[in-house]
């Protein structure tokens, strides 16, 4: 029985986010916050391979108390358990901090359940970063597997498992022992829709929510903004393009005036006819 | 944490079919700028099997030291050897930046070292800047999803660290002769430290364009309507001997496969010449593409964002203005093979 825990984040919909163009800051309020997309293909996988070994899933998120909803989505994908950890302690983490928090968090989990398994998504969409993940490997000391984008076998038994990891031009095949971490990639799995009995679940499910007091051994300079190296000294709009030329007249003329511009650069055609 | 005992910028030089990868010669000259402006050394760390000789190509792109790690055990990337391998070089060499690429194994080393050092990481860096006399790295990059730049700061740990986008930075002319201090490293690491063995590559066998290497890119978006729709596309990019792009949303509908996607999360291309056909613009594809050339925008939708983002727009129906284009196009440069043949 496998013991696999997805870590997920709450993050807003950064696709429809609006941005107030005067204090160049976010209006988080536009944006619905959604379970992030990566994340989801974590939950999926873990389900998955439930499914396949049998075991249990847990997830586990750090965030503000409104996260609940984000490990009730990963419910109705199918999972057993939610962990949050909750505390303006975490607030203002950057990646290492986050990762000093979840492995704590992950090291009480152990406590109930033994864990074979870490998945993690390949990067959040506010975060941007897809450093995380292997940042928690590091922290338990198992070994971080990154660009996953298949799982060909988890033996529980011999521990080890064996996945596909995406590279530049094509995948490597890896071996490596368990317990270990997977960043997992998009084109893991399609996550369906929920099965109506899970949404009934999730409706109803409470997750367990801990603060910094409920966690062992944490050094609280290790935590939120005071344990994060790195500052956000300055943000900025990105600098707008300048708008070019608009050109006029019927399809016709339009299509011999962008030819003849182009065309200036014919040296750039040389390679023509060269297939796909 | 004496910031005395750090000197001198780095860059991991990642090793790619027995070459030194694109990204990392991109680096040697972003980190050769910030190397003059503290005036101090710029170092290389190659770490692989037989990786000595890349050395040359090293300090011909502006390196001062190479530091090598020339071992079987380094044959694949390995999150764990290698990381070994640049812990070891940074605790014996203490440099005050290290920059890697932002690709697969790039990004993969510098989370792990930099959770183990422990210092900030900043990912996927578009613009760097050093400060000249403290040496505090100014490293900004696209959050949010693109929707705003932010400048990260590392001021209390040194080594800082960052990954930086491939296709960003320009590499320097080599210069061939060019040549610096070779320092021979090394490791006490056996397999059975290792916990993880690569069993077998396989690279993809269907040829990829590599969008990001092309001159010319006809790319298409959802306001082809089909996949049909996007045949077009390929039509003119065949005719001008170009490489097919394509925004995300495309890619989702499954009209082409995902490594022709451009934008923030698919490639970052520089072409001379960027044919955006039915795009609407959004800045997770803008980030990807606008450093091109020369940006053509076509779309029916007269206040469609892309217009404020290309040098030349056309507003049109891609149904009428595509198929008019390929065979201009076609006209056009048939005629010039001919001129030219006339010519020798
Ligand atoms: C975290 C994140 C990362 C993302 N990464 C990327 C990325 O890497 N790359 C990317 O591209 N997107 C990315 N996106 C998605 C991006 O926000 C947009 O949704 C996407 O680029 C839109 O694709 P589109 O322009 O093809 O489609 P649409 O926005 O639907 O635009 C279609 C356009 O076609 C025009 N049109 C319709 N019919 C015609 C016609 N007959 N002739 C001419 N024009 C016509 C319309 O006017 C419209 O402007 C990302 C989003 C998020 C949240
Ligand atoms: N606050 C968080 N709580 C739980 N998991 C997280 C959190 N932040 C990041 N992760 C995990 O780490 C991955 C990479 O995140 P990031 O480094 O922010 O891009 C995500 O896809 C999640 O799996």
């Amino acid at each position: 029985m496998l013991h696999i825990v997805a870590c997920i984040k709450q993050v807003p919909d950064t696709k429809i986010i609006k941005m107030n163009p005067k204090t160049n800051t976010m209006d988080r309020a536009s944006a619905p916050a959604i379970l992030n997309p990566y994340d989801a293909h974590a939950v999926e996988e873990a389900v998955r391979l439930k499914k396949r070994y049998g075991g249990t899933v847990s997830v586990l998120t750090m965030g503000p108390p409104p996260a609940v909803k984000a490990i009730k989505k990963c419910i109705e994908i199918g999972a057993d358990e939610g962990y949050m950890i909750s505390d303006r302690k975490f607030a203002g983490a950057d990646t290492l901090a986050t990762s000093y928090a979840l492995t704590k968090a992950l090291d009480k989990i152990s406590k109930i359940q033994p864990v074979d398994l870490v998945l993690c998504g390949k990067m959040t969409i506010d975060g941007d970063t897809g450093q995380v993940g292997p940042g928690i490997a590091r922290r338990l000391d198992i070994p971080p597997l990154t660009s996953v984008k298949k799982v060909e076998e988890v033996n529980k038994n011999d521990g080890f498992v064996i996945v596909h990891r995406k590279i530049e031009d094509g995948y490597e095949v890896i071996r490596s022992s368990l317990p270990c971490l997977m960043s997992v990639e998009k084109e893991i799995n399609e996550v369906p829709y929920s099965p109506f009995p899970n949404m009934l679940r999730a409706a109803r499910y409470e997750p367990h929510i801990w603060s910094v007091d409920d966690l062992e051994d944490v050094d609280v300079k290790q935590l939120g903004l005071k344990g994060s190296p790195t500052i956000v000294a300055k943000v900025w709009a990105p600098p707008k393009p300048e708008a070019g030329k608009m050109l006029e007249g019927t399809p016709n003329e339009k299509v011999e005036e962008l030819l003849s511009i182009v065309l200036e650069k014919k040296e750039l055609f040389q390679a023509k006819g060269v297939s796909q | 944490m004496n910031f005395e005992e750090y000197s001198g910028v780095w860059v991991f030089i990642e090793e790619q079919e027995g070459s030194v990868a694109q990204v990392s010669l991109e680096l040697l000259g972003a980190g050769r700028r910030l190397a003059d402006k503290r005036g101090v050394a710029l170092g290389g760390v190659l770490i692989g099997d037989n990786v000595k000789s890349l050395a040359k190509t090293v300090f011909e792109h502006g390196a001062d030291v190479v530091y090598v790690y020339d071992q079987e055990i380094f044959t694949h990337y390995r999150t764990e050897s290698f990381m070994k391998a640049l812990l070891h070089c940074s605790e014996t060499h203490k440099p005050e930046i290290i920059l890697f690429g932002a690709t697969s194994n790039g990004k993969d080393l510098a989370s792990a070292v930099a959770t183990d050092l422990p210092t900030g990481l900043t990912a996927d860096t578009t613009e760097l800047d050093v400060e000249e006399d403290t040496g505090l790295l100014l490293a900004s990059r696209p959050a949010f999803g693109g929707n705003i730049m932010a400048t990260i700061l590392c001021k209390k740990y040194r080594p800082q660290m960052a990954t930086v986008r491939p296709k960003v930075m320009q590499a320097l002319t080599p210069e061939p002769g060019r040549t610096g201090r070779l320092v021979e490293e090394s490791i006490d690491l056996r397999e059975q430290d290792i916990r993880t063995q690569v069993l077998e590559i396989v690279k993809s066998t269907t040829k990829k364009v590599r969008i990001d290497e092309a001159d010319i890119i006809v790319a298409g978006g959802k306001g082809l309507g089909s996949a049909e729709g996007f045949n077009l596309i390929h039509q003119l990019a065949n005719t001008v001997g170009g490489a097919v792009g394509a925004s995300r949303d495309v890619v989702e509908a499954g009209w082409i496969e995902h490594h022709h996607q451009v934008g923030q999360t698919g490639v970052t291309v520089t072409p001379k010449i960027y044919i955006a056909v039915g795009i609407s613009g959004a800045i997770q594809h803008l980030v990807g593409m606008k450093n091109s050339g020369m940006i053509i925008a076509i779309n029916k939708d007269p206040n469609a964002a892309i217009f404020e983002a290309c040098h030349y727009g056309i507003v049109g129906d891609a149904f009428e203005i595509l198929p008019l284009l390929i065979k201009e196009f076609g006209k056009a440069l048939s005629m010039e093979e001919v001129d030219h043949v006339r010519e020798v």
